[in-house]
């Protein structure tokens, strides 16, 4: 084994990317279900009512409940489909970070009463 | 000096859980900085590796007990509508809130958006601990994975600030009274 051979074999990656890149999307996905969520509530009566899983609470616990479950299930399909792969997770994880940042942007009020 | 149960639980929500995740956010920025991006002489150890991931996990924990007691304990008070003829309001922080035009914003503003961004805290942490366990200091080798990581580590940070800040404010001007009186000690004069 020469030097170069050496040196690659240290930086090569141990694990593939898949596994990582699952909880990264999905952490996106979730966050964006709860300001999706959170926003259809603010807009709708209905929907609001629908989603007061805890009447103390009110519609606050059905949007995290269901957001968390929409979360944990994206993750779970995920992670089953690409944990042993080595996926694209430049695209990936530029998406999961578009998410973020239009949920919290979604969730920022004065951006909701825009609509 | 005495305080009432609502307010105790109140505190352990903010200046325990909240404000420990804010420190903890804050050193794990920079431990996972650190962590995996350091070059081949500042290699941390096993020993260092197995602390950070303790470290995150026990992060984890804090978001969620700090979000899920925020919102099954304290948000369930802080809403509560009062009986009809109410005039005193101080047991109804929300509607305390919305009673004037000076302090209305902190509702309408703060809680309307604590309330939802707070879950971006535990949701992000859970994400970045778990794909620290698994991948640990091979991360080093996942550029991406490690930027992401680090981006959603701020996230998490910027949402438990916003909601710390306004979690504060609203105590500062209407907060969560009611309960039991717990007598801290008896104070003599001076």
């Amino acid at each position: 084994m020469n030097t170069s051979d050496y040196v690659v074999s240290l930086n090569a990656p141990a694990r593939p990317n898949g596994s990582g890149a699952a909880a990264i999307l999905s952490a996106g996905v979730g966050s964006f279900a709860l300001a999706v969520l959170a926003f259809a509530g603010d807009k709708s009566a209905l929907i609001a009512s629908s989603l007061v899983f805890y009447k103390p609470t009110g519609s606050l616990s059905g949007v995290t409940t269901v957001a968390i479950l929409i979360w944990l299930f994206t993750w779970g399909i995920l992670e089953w489909r690409w944990r042993s792969r080595t996926v694209a997770a430049g695209r990936i994880i530029a998406a999961a970070l578009a998410l973020l940042g239009l949920s919290l942007l979604l969730t920022f009020p004065p951006i909701v009463d825009l609509f | 000096m005495e305080i009432t149960t609502r307010a105790l639980w109140t505190m352990i929500h903010g200046m325990g859980f909240g404000a420990l995740y804010l420190l903890a956010c804050s050193g794990a920025l920079v431990e996972l900085y650190r962590f995996t991006t350091s070059t081949i002489p500042a290699e941390p150890t096993p020993g260092q590796e197995r602390f950070l991931k303790v470290y995150l996990a026990a992060m984890v924990v804090i978001a969620w007990v700090a979000v899920l007691m925020g919102a099954y304990v304290i948000y369930p008070w802080y809403r509560a509508t009062p009986p009809r003829g109410t005039t005193d309001l101080a047991m109804f922080p929300q509607r305390l809130l919305m009673s004037s035009p000076t302090t209305i914003g902190w509702h309408s503003l703060g809680m309307e958006w604590k309330e939802y961004v707070a879950w971006f805290a535990p949701i992000s942490i859970t994400m970045v601990a778990f794909v620290f366990i698994k991948y640990g200091r091979d991360l080093k080798n996942h550029r991406q994975l490690r930027a992401a990581v680090l981006c959603f580590t701020l996230a998490s940070f910027v949402a438990a600030g916003v909601a710390g800040f306004f979690g504060a404010m609203i105590d500062k001007y209407a907060p969560v009274h009611g309960g039991h009186t717990i007598q801290l000690s008896h104070g003599g004069e001076k």
